[in-house]
């Protein structure tokens, strides 16, 4: 930093700093790449991967097939091809993940700035908080989606019933760890001099949080919100493992190792598959998260 | 302290309250209730008659005050009256199963050892696997065996216990034949031949849910001790000519494990909730057996007790947690 150069260097920008900085975490590049090719393949695959209609004679003849050239994964107990199950699983699996994340934490941040920035708030939001902590978590998930299942699939349908209510409750039961962080993020940022600035030309506390405060809480957030994904993935395949998730016709990851689960001594490989896909995912999304951790610290960055 | 503990129990109080409001609203105002799976069939007066035998003709708010007085007052007498032959609790009804009509906690008293020996023993494990990794990496930071553990760790976490399990399975039972795919809960262990049985039965559970936890605790145990490691005690132990050993294993350990035992404490109850799965997969019939159980068959007054047991547990423990690290660390006082 002392030295001068007699070259000036590129400027770099923010963005740049913190791309250069998770570059050098070998784990979290396996990770991005991974779940890029995880990613794509769910999304573009059933494009391309496009199992060929069978009347119902030819799919009982072709049940439990091995991997083969025509089913690359082999078919399931009813002739249906393996690989486009999985395919069509992996997109329900990451929107779950991807849908109750954002819930969690829209729901968690909104939380944490009420009881960081207004202090009148801030003890009831917080017993709140630690009171969700105290759930038990999985037996509620597990009450809430058997009992409220069939009321709500009556509503909007099986599927669309299911991942409302399987997303919903993951979302509402996982914000606590957001809330927690911006809150103290919160409690430092709004004692900042430009905070105090911001206040004293008149801006409205509204203002202060939109322009001053969210815009300096990103990084933790984002932090937790990788976290998040891995976390509600393996909540979702928990229930679906349990028979309580979504219906068979439906599948996620999680659905088709339940699925596979009797067929475990003959066929394993129906229960490695989406296992392995599962672990994948949420091993990528982890390493993820903890290199932005590194490479968000601007402490850590630049060393 | 005592002041803390104390004004900590009064908070506990209120917390739990509402927990176990939230708990019974959650589940008896559910629209899936057993008195919409009575079948047509049945006449009006003898449904009514169902109905009012199952107590659900009351409204909301007197059932919960029942439940909470169950729970609270004629569970403890009961468990008084049959330790010391008193008779505070006669005529009192106990919370039933709806499923098989006997007492809950009758229930929750057989299946309760189940749950302690296969995921106690797990979390033993787990403690004893993750301590001495958690330690060793620290003490070499960055070299294979560091590396190798935060691999070992980063896999833990992700790999979730279902699938572990499955593979344990797979390749345990199925491939190697060494282990038996379900947990026999007949089995008495009376002499030699059974006791390793048991073993053998009780090793994949242990195994699945012993790595698990041991992932999460060496990753606390490694980073404690590095905190400690470059604290200047440590370099005053090695510079009076104290052995390595004698400052690693004395010095640095005891305080780094001041942290890990807290999260120990506090990983406690999450193991409960956590060996639903474990205990599905392999059939161990223990409490998350029960519970699921319970969910499946709509039997409300079991679901809302396991439940709220649960509840009471992860807030005991955080007490307990928050008392152990005052008590541990003198440096930390509350009052």
């Amino acid at each position: 930093m002392t030295d001068v150069s007699t070259t000036q260097p590129k400027p770099s920008s923010q963005m740049r700093d913190i791309w250069n900085q998770f570059r050098t975490h070998k784990g979290a590049l396996f990770g991005l790449v991974t779940l890029g090719i995880l990613i794509a393949a769910v999304l573009i695959g059933p494009y391309l991967w496009i199992p060929e209609k069978l009347s119902v004679a030819e799919a009982i003849k072709l049940k439990n097939q091995g991997p083969s050239l025509r089913f690359p994964l082999g078919t399931d107990q009813l002739g249906r091809d393996m690989l486009a199950r999985m395919l069509l699983a992996g997109r329900v699996s990451l929107a779950v993940g991807l849908v109750a994340m954002v819930i969690a934490i829209v729901f968690g941040t909104f939380i944490g700035i009420l009881a960081g920035y207004f202090r009148r708030l801030d003890s009831p939001l917080m017993r709140l908080t630690d009171m969700f902590l105290a759930l038990p978590l999985i037996p509620l998930l597990l009450v809430m989606v058997m009992l409220f299942r069939d009321r709500i699939a009556g509503v909007i349908g099986p599927e669309l019933g299911a991942f409302t209510l399987i997303v919903f409750a993951i979302g509402i039961t996982s914000w606590m760890a957001t809330a927690r962080i911006v809150r103290g993020e919160v409690l430092t940022l709004k004692e900042r001099e430009y905070v105090l600035a911001a206040r004293s030309i008149g801006a409205k506390p509204n203002r202060i949080i939109l322009r001053h405060i969210l815009p300096n809480v990103v990084s933790p957030v984002m932090v937790a919100a990788t976290l998040g994904v891995a976390e509600a993935i393996i909540t979702e395949s928990v229930l679906s493992f349990l028979g309580l998730g979504f219906p068979p016709d439906f599948p996620t990851w999680g659905r088709l190792l339940f699925d596979g689960l009797q067929y475990m001594q003959v066929y394993p490989e129906r229960v490695v598959w989406p296992g392995l896909a599962i672990s994948l995912t949420v091993l990528s999304v982890n390493y993820i998260g903890d290199g932005l951790r590194d490479a968000l610290d601007p402490r850590i960055r630049g060393r | 302290m005592l002041t803390f503990t104390l004004r900590r129990l009064m908070l506990a109080i209120p917390t739990l309250l509402v927990i176990s409001l939230v708990i019974f609203l959650l589940v008896d105002l559910a629209p899936g209730s057993p008195l919409s799976d009575i079948p047509l069939t049945v006449p009006p007066d003898v449904r009514q008659k169902m109905i009012e035998a199952m107590g659900a003709d009351q409204p909301v708010f007197v059932r919960y005050f029942l439940w909470l007085r169950q729970f609270f007052w004629v569970e403890p007498a009961y468990l008084f009256d049959s330790w010391f032959g008193t008779t505070w609790s006669e005529g009192e009804l106990r919370i039933l199963s709806w499923q098989s009509r006997s007492p809950v906690f009758t229930i929750i008293g057989q299946r309760l050892p189940q749950t302690l020996t296969v995921i106690g023993t797990a979390y033993l494990v787990g403690v004893l696997i993750a301590v001495p990794i958690g330690i060793y990496s620290a003490y070499r930071q960055y070299s294979w065996f560091d590396q190798a553990g935060t691999m070992f760790a980063m896999i833990g976490f992700s790999v979730p216990t279902f699938f572990s399990g499955t593979l344990l399975i797979i390749i345990f039972a199925v491939w190697l034949g060494w282990f038996p795919t379900k947990y026999d809960t007949q089995l008495v262990v009376n002499d030699w031949e059974s006791f390793l049985k048991q073993v053998r039965q009780m090793a994949m559970p242990v195994m699945t849910l012993g790595l698990a936890n041991a992932a999460a605790i060496s990753r606390y145990m490694r980073s404690s001790m590095l905190d400690n490691m470059g604290m200047d005690y440590v370099r005053t132990a090695r510079a009076k000519g104290l052995s390595e050993r004698t400052v690693v294993l004395k010095h640095v350990l005891r305080n780094s494990l001041i942290p890990v035992v807290t999260v120990i404490a506090l990983g406690i109850p999450a193991i409960f909730g956590g060996a639903i799965v474990t205990e599905n997969l392999f059939g161990v019939n223990g409490i998350g057996a029960a519970l699921i159980g319970a969910i499946q068959g709509n039997d409300i007054p079991m679901v809302q007790t396991i439940a709220f047991i649960f509840a009471v547990l992860i807030v005991l423990f955080n007490l307990i947690a928050d008392i152990l690290y005052g008590l541990l660390d003198p440096r930390i006082r509350y009052d």
